[in-house]
């Protein structure tokens, strides 16, 4: 029996509970302290810990490399389209209350968009500078 | 009395102080490239407390709105520490990188080793 | 606050100890007693970043590097009577500074008097998020919100380009690296 099994089964019985909680503070983030940094942090310290029980290749195999060097530009893109939107339909840059019916529901949609695309970019940075740094090492 | 009584209530000032006082005494004084890092980070943080201290109510809640609170304590230095929490930890992950690449062509993380041998060529 | 004495000594701790594991373990309890902190000062979404990302991300990074350099002790520094002298004689100057600040925890500050009124009254009006730090942050200052993702962007890309590619030998290329 290796002497790190319980870490690994208790780490596997961790991970999905991890993820959940990173999603709630995401979308919880207007109703309680949260937000798209918190949020962005906790699904790669997921990552990482998963990297660092099972070995970087199991990692990658859930976690591209290709896709979260995708993700770091992607979320940048999001917010600013947001902004660019708010810019075509007639109004200032980065004015959210045209994105809907009435000023307040266009402005709560605002803030969702922009909070997902930072979670998108936190996220995929701080997990490919953990791939950056641990492929330097071999 | 007065003097000691603004002592008393300015004691978080002064611990936040101390703080960055050290921060930026590890920044200058030590050689380790390293251990520079952890200084300046350390800086960064007393930095943030620094900023949020003043907007502290007694008897204030968090600001997020609620019926049943009436005083709220100041949310705008909370907004501007965010960013900068962020823009430290990037700050602190491309001078590790820097640290890395440095070790990998001089051989050491030294700041005497690294200057004696620049020196020499 | 014992919280902030606690964090005083760590601080001691730090500046005195050589071993470098050591430091960066101290450096991460560093962070957590700083997010009590904030939590006591009701700074609850600061509180909740610093812990992430300095007893998180932070710790582990350092430890990478310290991985990547192989180093794990540094031998004593020589005495520094000059720096020592500067960062207190800095330290004398901002106490002098922070003695015009008014009493901690007061209602009646300045700063609670200028814009941040408006912001709490009408947050809910205007936005319908109860989160005054959400709304600020993303409605009305987002434009620093964009300036702060496109930093995260940046520093991304530029540890991408200094740590991505094959790792040379010195015996080769000295000082000579790079991507692809």
């Amino acid at each position: 029996m290796k002497l790190d099994l319980i870490l690994r089964i208790g780490v596997k019985f961790l991970l999905p509970f991890i993820l959940l909680f990173a999603l709630y503070v995401q979308f919880h983030g207007e109703l309680g302290p949260g937000g798209g940094f918190q949020a962005g942090v906790i699904t790669a310290g997921m990552v990482i810990l998963y990297a660092i029980i099972f070995g970087v290749d199991a990692a990658k195999r859930i976690a591209p490399q290709r896709m979260v060097e995708f993700m770091v530009p992607l979320g940048v893109l999001i917010y600013a389209g947001t902004g660019v939107a708010g810019l075509l339909l007639g109004k200032n840059f980065l004015d959210y209350s045209v994105l809907a019916h009435d000023p307040p529901h266009g402005r709560e949609l605002g803030i969702f968009l922009v909070e997902l695309g930072v979670l998108i970019t936190v996220s995929g940075t701080m997990t490919a500078l953990f791939y950056a740094f641990s492929e330097r090492g071999r | 009395m007065q003097h000691v009584q603004t002592l008393i209530g300015h004691y978080n000032y002064f611990i936040t102080i101390f703080l960055m006082v050290s921060g930026l005494y590890i920044v200058i004084a030590r050689g380790n490239m390293i251990k520079k890092l952890v200084g300046l980070a350390l800086f960064q943080t007393s930095v943030y407390l620094l900023y949020i201290e003043p907007g502290k109510i007694i008897g204030g809640t968090a600001p997020i709105l609620d019926p049943a609170f009436k005083v709220y304590s100041n949310p705008l230095p909370h907004v501007l520490i965010l960013t900068a929490i962020v823009v430290g930890v990037a700050t602190l992950a491309l001078g590790l990188a820097i640290v890395a690449r440095i070790h990998e062509a001089y051989g050491t993380i030294e700041e005497d080793e690294i200057f004696a041998r620049e020196a020499q060529e | 606050m014992v919280l902030l004495t606690l964090l005083a000594a760590v601080t001691i701790g730090v500046v005195r100890t050589r071993n470098l594991f050591g430091v960066v373990v101290l450096a991460g309890i560093y962070s957590f007693l700083m997010a009590s902190v904030l939590i006591v000062l009701d700074a609850v979404d600061v509180a909740m970043t610093e812990a992430a990302v300095g007893a998180g991300v932070s710790t582990v990074l350092l430890l990478a590097t310290l991985h990547l350099t192989k180093s794990m002790e540094y031998p004593k520094p020589r005495k520094a009577y000059l720096p020592l002298f500067v960062a207190i004689g800095t330290g004398a100057a901002i106490v002098w500074g922070t003695y015009s600040l008014p009493h901690f925890g007061t209602p009646d500050n300045v700063i609670h008097k200028h814009v941040v009124p408006r912001y709490l009254q009408d947050s809910i009006k205007e936005t319908m998020v109860p989160n005054v730090v959400t709304s600020v942050l993303a409605d009305y200052r987002g434009y620093d919100t964009l300036g702060e993702t496109t930093v995260i962007f940046t520093a991304g890309i530029g540890v991408l380009l200094l740590l991505k590619g094959r790792r040379r030998r010195r015996v080769d290329e000295p000082g000579e690296g790079g991507a692809t």
